[in-house]
């Protein structure tokens, strides 16, 4: 995937945002909660696009709200880009 | 495992008093700050206004919540990682940690002070263990339907050694009796669509779960069972295009003050008001925010409410007798949670991306403390221990 990388402050700020305030459901360890754990394990059969759309657009008819207010969707993808491998800490 | 104790331990009367041999205390002072990230608990002295200890090794603290012993000298901490950790308030150590479940959300204890509940997201279901040794007891599956287990929300302890808890996936309360602790019988009960999390009311007769999938919070009598649950609330969004929910709100007995009940709405920035008469709704309180917690001050006078990301930073203050708005408050950078000191003449908030514990006093809300502690988020004191649904 080729992807503009976010800068490196941006960077540490989507780390924070995904493990306290996605972690309030997902876990901040990101073994899931309420939400789905968000583990490599847990995401290697799911399409990166599709999960990259899950954080942007949200899923209608579960809890996971859009997050498009305070993410582009190069951020979203970053994010997934990430979680797939190894998230930061 | 290591226990930190903070250089003016000392300073601390009547704890840990090892010069001067053991010294005889109460604990109703007394409480514990969940540090989320670094899974360590701050002991607390609330007349003090101080930190005595910290404790360390307690695994994955987000979304940790404590219930206490009946004496009021024990804090039962439930880690998200199903770490289940008793906790000597004055001696400040850990007495016993079991890893009971693979991810849990919470927990409570009975009413004779025997048996301690935890509530299991994976494996779906709640553990019942012995609150003296923490040896399991017995286990009530959350298996709604052949093969498939819910996320348990909302357990609440009931008279009679019940608990009452809610079902995420499987649409229903479910109240269970532990008379025999090792043999519960479990009574179920049709609430609506996703339940997300529960209370009791003070008086213990009524189980609500408030529900994300529709408008609407199911209300189960307890007196009346037989009855089975029934809507209030419902419909209260008539339709209109819900707000984001970027955290969950929870629901516990503190709401009910002054005959109503003050719930936070789902997607929408208001606080419902509900007479606990007439289970009819009375009014709306429109917030800053997502409303999480809608906590009563002890008197009932006052309601504080916090917000979900992006608006917690702020809280707002309901004063009960108006029914409006009369304090808006920025009390610091991710306010996590609150908690009343006994008679509730000041409040302490977590501020969590602040790294501190701010104190209020709520006769004048002026600030009169701050504590350092480490990703704050949780905040129990034991007063807890003698009261229904905490």
């Amino acid at each position: 995937m080729a992807l503009a990388e976010p800068t490196a402050t941006r960077q540490k700020e989507l780390v924070r945002m995904v493990r306290q305030d996605c972690g309030s459901c997902h876990g901040m360890t990101l073994q899931g909660g309420l939400g789905p754990a968000l583990l490599p394990a847990a995401l290697k059969d799911k399409p990166a696009e599709g999960l990259a759309a899950t954080i942007y657009y949200g899923r209608p008819g579960t809890p996971m709200p859009p997050w498009q207010q305070f993410l582009s969707e190069a951020e979203a993808a970053w994010i997934v880009d990430k979680l797939i491998s190894e998230f930061p800490q | 495992m290591k226990m930190l104790r903070f250089l003016f331990l000392l300073a601390v009367s009547g704890l840990l008093a090892a010069c001067v041999g053991p010294q005889l205390r109460g604990t109703g002072d007394l409480g514990l700050i969940i540090e989320r990230a670094s899974g360590q608990v701050t002991l607390i002295n609330t007349s003090s206004r101080q930190p005595y200890a910290r404790i360390d090794g307690l695994g994955d603290l987000s979304h940790a919540s404590v219930v206490y012993s009946r004496d009021a000298r024990y804090a039962y901490v439930f880690g998200r990682d199903g770490g289940l950790s008793k906790i000597d308030l004055l001696e400040a150590r850990i007495v016993k940690r079991i890893i009971q479940s693979g991810n849990a959300i919470g927990g409570s204890i009975s009413q004779d002070g025997r048996i301690v509940v935890a509530q299991n997201y994976t494996p779906g279901g709640i553990k019942a263990f012995d609150a003296e040794t923490l040896e399991l007891l017995s286990e009530v599956p959350a298996e709604y339907a052949p093969g498939k287990f819910s996320k348990v929300v909302g357990l609440a302890d009931a008279p009679g050694n019940k608990f009452a808890y809610a079902l995420f996936d499987g649409g229903e309360i479910w109240v269970s009796d532990f008379s025999n602790p090792r043999q519960p019988t479990t009574q179920r009960f049709p609430a609506g669509s996703q339940p997300y999390d529960g209370l009791i009311t003070p008086d213990g007769r009524h189980f609500l779960a408030g529900l994300f999938g529709e408008d609407g919070i199911a209300m189960l009598d307890l007196w009346q069972p037989e009855k089975g649950a029934r809507k209030i609330l419902e419909n209260y969004g008539r339709g209109e295009q819900k707000l984001p929910v970027f955290k969950m709100p929870h629901l516990r007995g503190w709401s009910v003050a002054q005959g109503k009940a003050y719930l936070p709405a789902i997607g929408r920035h208001e606080v419902l008001v509900v007479d606990v008469a007439t289970w009819q709704e009375v009014g709306r309180i429109a917030v800053r925010g997502q409303p999480v917690f809608v906590m009563a001050r002890p008197d009932g006078r006052q309601v504080w409410v916090n917000f979900a990301f992006p608006d917690y930073a702020k809280v707002d203050v309901i004063d009960t007798l108006s029914g409006k708005i009369t304090q808006e408050l920025a009390p610091g950078k991710g306010i996590l949670h609150m908690e009343f000191t006994p008679r509730g003449e000041q409040v302490w908030l977590s501020a969590r991306d602040d790294n501190k514990v701010v104190i209020y006093n709520t006769g004048n809300f002026a600030q009169v403390g701050e504590i350092a502690v480490n990703s704050p988020s949780g905040i129990f004191f034991t007063h807890r221990a003698g009261r229904i649904g905490f």
